[in-house]
């Protein structure tokens, strides 16, 4: 009796499991395939889809068609002519020369016997499978040659590695511990995007909970008032903002300066920030508070050794939520700092436009542009998602 | 405020205004004055020397001094990018929404709810413009044989005809949207979720004794009993919306079709230097943004204070 119940159960959830799978893989696979791009050579990713790399190489099959029944399946069978041997296949590295030792006799015989001689097309990816096997144009299915080319802002033709090997540096790299801070780079951008989003979000967070202090534990004139305007300004969107602010920088010669978009950010943070760590600081039992007064404590020995470690879990969600927030804008970024020192987010849209399709480039720096984010993410999750959705009536 | 009086330390009057003064000087400066200044330089004209008539051609329709204005709401670029912000909030915040609650409704009833959460909201980790590669590689045309863009892969091997997704009109702002679905679905479905786990489970089990199905459980107890939430998720999801700027700017830069609103205003800005008609769709935003923020502010109030 026990047993089919339990199986029609599992039948009846058996929908629920299909639909929800489901929808995680298609959520999954667009961060999987940048994922599996990033690390794939460069002719790879434009030679096959990302999802072929389990898949036999190109000329495998073509090969195994043609070929296979003399030659072996791995290319080896004939031990005078082995096709993995690079100073014979070297010698056949045109696909006409092989279509024209595949039409002659060898020993009054025709090379392939009954086998019917592939077309052009077929010998030519036939002929670059054989380099591949054997090792001429051997490369590894993954390769961490994009990231190094994206963290140097390397873009020629090879690879930033090969090419300072063989001494050809490009005008701006130097093939040294320099590189990392190419202007054109990704590694010079994550600094960048560091010296932005750190500050920003110590600054208002900071202030924020001096503010909202005195918002929860100490009586004056307009409390009452200036808190709901400042619950008000949170309604004023960002876009708002950004025209008269880069008109005043452009007069005080602050646009393109870590100031600048530190302030800016500053600002425009910090309703919420306040209106936050009030929420919390608020709720903090009031006993605790008025033993403190009581024993005599001044309100900076109760801010700093009460208010401050009590409220850490909401400084914790709010620090996470700025922090990200910052490192993922392009907006604020693109209008204070542009080019002057580009951040993640704008070098990246740099490189959409300029590269149009370096996907080996752009799905490397996009992937390093993410790490960080992930990171905290996975380590972080409870105060990521409760700092996320805290913020959603943010501006 | 309950708490006036007893608990709190008598103090020199000077003092809550050093704790507050920090703030109170940056916000005013980055806050109160742009949006202040905002409205003014809408009524500017180009380089803000006079007020904007001055802009105004003989024997062309005229605003006076609300020409910005005149821009701002007739013109075709305009009207392509309120249209199209149409599209996105209907789309984008059905789907979200729609997306988030089934979602949400399912992981509940299976063991691994965290771990398909986690795969659900991880794309709001990453930004705007990470996620614009991402797609942009799932969009990838080519014109030749291989496709190594999944999405025209699955085409052509149905025998289909691979799609310029990003460049072909109607078809391309869809294809931004879905974007933008990616990323947020995360985030109603954990709010949505949230508040599923409120619903009393006794309402949930006697509907079931009486024979109800898990459809009608659903539409008749669940939607109704989470309905305020799912208003409060809509107006956020709406006000999103129509700031969406990145998605665009990466993507397709606002071409083929695809403005909206809030890349009008940065292209008026920085590449066309009209500071007047930007303010002046700065200013349209912030009026259409005003309602959903105040009736959001106002739920989001009730249910801290209910809670
Ligand atoms: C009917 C059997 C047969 C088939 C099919 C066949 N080969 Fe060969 N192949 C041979 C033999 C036998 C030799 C000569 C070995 C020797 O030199 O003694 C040879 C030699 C070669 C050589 C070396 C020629 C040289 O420089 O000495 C190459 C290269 C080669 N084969 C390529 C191919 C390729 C590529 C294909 C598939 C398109 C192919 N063969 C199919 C039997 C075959």
């Amino acid at each position: 009796m026990k047993t089919p119940s339990r199986f029609l159960n599992w039948l009846r959830g058996l929908p629920t499991h299909l639909i929800l799978i489901g929808l995680c893989l298609i959520w999954i696979l667009p961060s999987l395939g940048l994922f599996i791009t990033s690390f794939r050579p460069v002719q790879d990713i434009n030679e096959t889809g990302w999802w072929t790399i389990l898949a036999k190489p190109k000329g495998y099959e073509e090969f195994q068609a043609y070929c296979a029944s003399c030659h072996g399946s791995d290319g080896k069978a004939i031990s005078n002519a082995d096709l993995t041997n690079p100073e014979l296949v070297q010698n056949y590295r045109r696909s006409f020369a092989l279509l024209t030792s595949l039409n002659r006799e060898i020993d009054g015989q025709i090379h392939m016997g009954d086998t019917p001689i592939p077309d052009d097309k077929t010998t030519a990816t036939i002929a670059s499978y054989m380099r591949r096997i054997s090792g001429i144009e051997a490369r590894p299915k993954f390769t961490l040659s994009n990231y190094i080319d994206a963290i140097t802002g390397y873009r020629g033709n090879s690879t930033y590695v090969t090419d300072c090997a063989a001494g050809n540096q490009s005008v701006d790299l130097y093939c040294n511990i320099r590189d990392l801070t190419n202007p054109r780079g990704m590694g010079r951008a994550f600094i960048n995007s560091l010296l932005v989003a750190i500050p920003s979000t110590i600054l208002p967070i900071l202030f924020a909970a001096f503010a909202a202090y005195a918002f929860s534990w100490m009586d004056f004139k307009g409390r009452q008032w200036m808190f709901a305007l400042l619950v008000g300004l949170q309604v004023v969107p960002l876009q708002m903002t950004l025209i008269p602010i880069s008109r005043l920088y452009a007069q005080l010669g602050m646009n393109g300066t870590f100031w600048g978009i530190w302030l800016f950010h500053t600002g425009f943070g910090l309703p919420y920030a306040i209106y936050l760590i009030r929420n919390f600081m608020g709720s903090l039992p009031h006993e605790i508070f008025e033993s403190a007064y009581l024993d005599g404590a001044s309100h900076w020995t109760a801010f700093t050794k009460l208010a401050i470690p009590l409220s850490v879990p909401a400084l914790a969600s709010l620090g996470i939520f700025q922090f990200l927030w910052i490192w993922n804008d392009l907006l604020v970024a693109l209008v204070f700092l542009g080019g002057k020192y580009p951040v993640l987010t704008y070098q990246i849209g740099n490189m959409v436009t300029s590269l149009g399709s370096g996907w080996h480039l752009l799905t490397a720096a996009a992937f390093i542009s993410m790490a960080l984010p992930m990171i905290i993410f996975f380590a972080l999750q409870r105060y990521f998602v409760r700092g996320m959705l805290a913020g959603s009536v943010k501006g | 405020m309950s708490k006036n009086g007893s608990g709190i330390l008598r103090q020199r009057p000077a003092t809550p205004w050093l704790y507050l003064l920090p703030s109170l000087i940056v916000m005013t400066i980055f806050i109160v004055y742009p949006g202040l200044n905002t409205f003014y330089l809408s009524l500017r004209n180009i380089d803000n020397t006079s007020w904007a008539s001055t802009a105004c051609k003989a024997g062309e329709a005229c605003w006076g001094v609300f020409e910005n204005y005149h821009y701002a709401l007739t013109s075709t670029i305009m009207q392509t990018a309120f249209l199209n912000n149409i599209k996105w909030i209907l789309l984008m915040v059905s789907g979200t929404v729609a997306m988030g609650l089934l979602i949400a409704v399912l992981a509940d009833r299976v063991r691994y709810e965290a771990f398909a959460k986690a795969i659900i909201f991880l794309p709001m980790a990453i930004s705007f413009v990470g996620a614009g590669v991402i797609w942009k590689f799932m969009y990838n045309y080519d014109t030749g044989q291989v496709q190594i863009g999944l999405l025209n892969a699955i085409v052509t091997s149905f025998g289909g005809k691979a799609v310029s997704w990003l460049t072909e009109p109607q078809i391309n702002t869809i294809a931004l949207i879905i974007v933008g679905v990616w990323m947020w679905t995360g985030f109603c479905m954990t709010i949505l979720a949230a508040a599923l786990k409120g619903v009393p489970t006794e309402i949930l089990e006697a509907a079931r004794v009486d024979g109800a199905n898990e459809w009608m459980v659903f539409w008749r107890i669940m939607v109704p009993q989470i309905l305020p939430t799912i208003t409060v998720v809509i107006t956020t999801m709406v006000i999103n919306v129509l700031k969406i700027f990145d998605i665009v700017y990466v993507m397709t830069g606002g071409n083929y079709g695809t403005e909206v609103i809030a890349n009008r205003l940065y292209t008026e800005m920085y590449k066309n230097f009209q500071p007047g008609r930007a303010s002046a769709i700065a200013v349209v935003l912030i009026l259409v943004i005003i309602p959903a923020m105040i009736m959001n502010i106002r739920r989001f109030n009730e249910q801290e204070a209910t809670r």
